[in-house]
């Protein structure tokens, strides 16, 4: 798995083509007025990019794992919201109904989901179970045909776009994280209601919400997999969802190096280019050097999952490493463009902002740190 | 309805040097893309099959690598690839290209359509399309902003500089088609990977029962001598300043003055 073949290097051509022509241009004008870039959610559609890793005969595109890492990859090189905008859609919400949901559930909610005609979300976060999500407040009663679901979801990504969200809630307290089972809900649905966008420092148009939830009706239908399974489901999305993350900190790297990399070769300092420095170079090969690193853990974590081997572990290094990695080459990446690379006059400012909450978000660093130590069986 | 369209693997524009001692293309090391043209010849050919049926089958002259070029034209979507390669293609002016596409499409036979980019934009000719069609003893079209077919005949608009030409030609025929008739689809990823079970055919000259006489550099009676680069013209800058009539009025004054308007 060190080199693409004839159809992944194909696919990657044309997401990158895609990415260059369609998400490029949209890049600076989304972060900068926080605007949900819908109408690329659309051209995603009409390409056939919502639902890659779903078979065809769910409506999908039946890409492997490679494949859909390479698209989450080409999209964070130009644009890092749009990237995580596909890969929650994706990994976070038609990833569970695939495999957890019903005969039904797959034709009502992962066939529109997987054409692009609806948008997904994932929503596990409450204000105080962020690491430890156990600590769930939202529940959920049965009552006759449907549950009842009370509370609050925070840093919802796609969250004032989606139509369907992937929501966890307590339906047995006593059970502790047995306790927990997960729920589709469709958007509009009474008493559901979606905050405005949080104002943050990166991924500034990927509609961060809360969602809160007061005595909304759930149709008993809707339960995903077995009640008191949801912890398990949402542990189980989030190992495929962080290969996604970790493709996108891989993204956000690349395109960093390729923005400082055109930099450097014109910028003149002491009469000569400064890519003519030793300092200039060395940088620029810890950073692809580093890049590539990560990229290749997160191709192997993406073939693990593909042949359906233990993947948790793999996905938590790839993620960790390549997180570390954007972070690292985003901020390398500003200092060799100097003054000019902290205005908003060139893109990587905004790279530097956006790799920072791939250390975060779906697992923090320290996570992966945890679930990697556990996995070597250092107790 | 069988609607051949030709493409050809052209050197990526943004990326193309000259050698300045041969005067040459530098060729090493420099990307390869789907001739621009040919791709909205390409996404002609898929329109008319949306509306009325059939098989677009794409072809290409040229080295192995040429294949890439018939990849990106099954990814979007089009149903056979042939690529014609031998030595003795190499070389080729447009005659000899022409002679070789038109033994491709008797081979293939039965085409109602036949697609071509206006020109390509290495050799920049624009004399393939028309001469294959000579070549087949067929009607042609170019610089088609238009193409639709009905009853056995192909209308197509044509740009001719400030004016459009409507004209109609009986099938078959060959059409060369301009940029802004369409705006070519993307290949996409349910395409790439059936492309990858699409028929792809290598044919060479044996194949097509082509007189190698007629092939590559011993069918061209032309020949690229020497290539050089054109001057670079200075670029400068002229501010007419004042009031925007004022300003208008010198702009216009100078542009008289030069002829330009």
């Amino acid at each position: 798995m060190f080199k693409l073949d004839t159809e992944h290097l194909e696919l990657q051509a044309s997401f990158k083509e895609f990415a260059e022509n369609e998400v490029k241009p949209l890049a600076k004008e989304i972060d900068e007025t926080e605007r949900f870039p819908i109408e690329t959610v659309k051209k995603m559609a009409e390409m056939g990019m919502m639902g890659l890793p779903i078979p065809e005969e769910l409506g999908g595109a039946g890409v492997d794992q490679i494949g859909y890492v390479l698209a989450v990859e080409e999209l964070a090189k130009v644009c890092a919201t749009t990237s995580i905008i596909l890969s929650a859609h994706t990994s976070l919400c038609c990833w569970p109904i695939m495999k957890f949901g019903t005969e039904e559930q797959k034709a009502k909610y992962l066939a529109p989901l997987a054409a692009g005609e609806k948008l997904g979300a994932f929503a596990l976060t409450e204000p105080s179970a962020g690491t430890d999500a156990s600590m769930q407040k939202s529940t959920a009663v049965l009552d006759g045909d449907h549950y009842v679901l009370n509370g609050s979801k925070i840093f919802i990504t796609n969250a004032s776009a989606a139509d369907v969200f992937i929501v966890f809630a307590m339906t047995d307290k006593e059970q502790g994280t047995r306790g927990i089972s997960a729920f589709i809900l469709e958007r509009g649905l009474e008493g559901f209601s979606i905050s405005k966008p949080e104002n943050k420092m990166g991924l500034r148009a990927s509609a961060t919400c809360e969602l809160i939830f007061d005595n909304v009706k759930v149709p008993k239908e809707n339960l995903l997999g077995q009640e008191g399974k949801g912890f398990k489901i949402a542990m189980a999305t989030l190992d495929g969802g962080r290969i996604g993350v970790a493709a996108q900190a891989v993204g956000i790297a690349q395109g960093a190096i390729d923005e400082a990399v055109k930099y450097v070769n014109q910028r003149v300092q002491f009469g000569r280019t400064i890519s003519r420095f030793q300092n200039t170079q060395f940088t620029l090969a810890d950073m692809q050097t580093k890049t590539d690193a990560a990229r290749l853990l997160v191709w192997r974590a993406a073939a693990a999952e593909q042949n359906g081997e233990p993947y948790t572990h793999l996905a938590a290094m790839a993620k960790l490493y390549a997180a570390e990695t954007a972070s690292y080459v985003t901020n390398r990446a500003v200092q060799l463009f100097g003054g000019y690379g902290y205005t908003k006059d060139y893109p990587v400012e905004r790279m530097m902002r956006d790799a920072k909450v791939t250390e975060i978000y779906e697992g923090t660093s320290e996570v992966q740190k945890m679930v990697i130590s556990g996995w070597m069986g250092v107790k | 309805m069988k609607i051949l369209v030709f493409v050809k693997q052209v050197p990526d524009t943004d990326d193309v040097k000259l050698d300045p001692k041969t005067g040459n293309l530098r060729r090493e090391g420099v990307k390869s893309m789907l001739n621009p043209l040919d791709a909205n010849a390409v996404e002609e050919a898929l329109r008319l099959k949306a509306k009325h049926g059939g098989t677009v089958c794409a072809i290409s002259m040229g080295p192995p690598q040429s294949m890439d070029a018939l990849k990106k034209a099954l990814g979007m979507g089009c149903d056979e690839a042939y690529l014609l390669s031998d030595r003795a293609f190499g070389g080729a002016d447009t005659l000899a290209t022409s002679y070789t596409l038109a033994k491709a499409a008797e081979k293939i036979g039965d085409y109602d359509l036949l697609l071509f980019g206006k020109h390509a934009v290495d050799g920049d000719t624009a004399q393939t399309g028309p001469a294959t069609a000579a070549q087949l003893g067929i009607p042609q079209v170019t610089l088609a902003s238009s193409v639709e077919v009905e009853d056995g005949w192909v209308t197509c608009n044509r740009i001719l500089g400030t004016d459009v030409q409507r004209v109609r030609a009986k099938l078959p025929a060959a059409i060369t088609v301009c940029g802004d008739i369409n705006k070519p689809r993307y290949a996409t990823p349910i395409n790439i990977m059936k492309a990858q079970k699409k028929p792809k055919y290598t044919w060479t000259a044996a194949d097509l029962g082509a007189d190698t006489a007629c092939t590559g550099m011993k069918g061209s009676p032309s020949a690229t001598k020497r290539v050089v680069e054109p001057p670079k013209r200075e670029g400068k800058a002229v501010y007419f300043g004042g009031e925007a009539a004022d300003a208008a009025k010198a702009l216009a004054d100078a542009l008289e003055a030069d002829h330009l308007i």
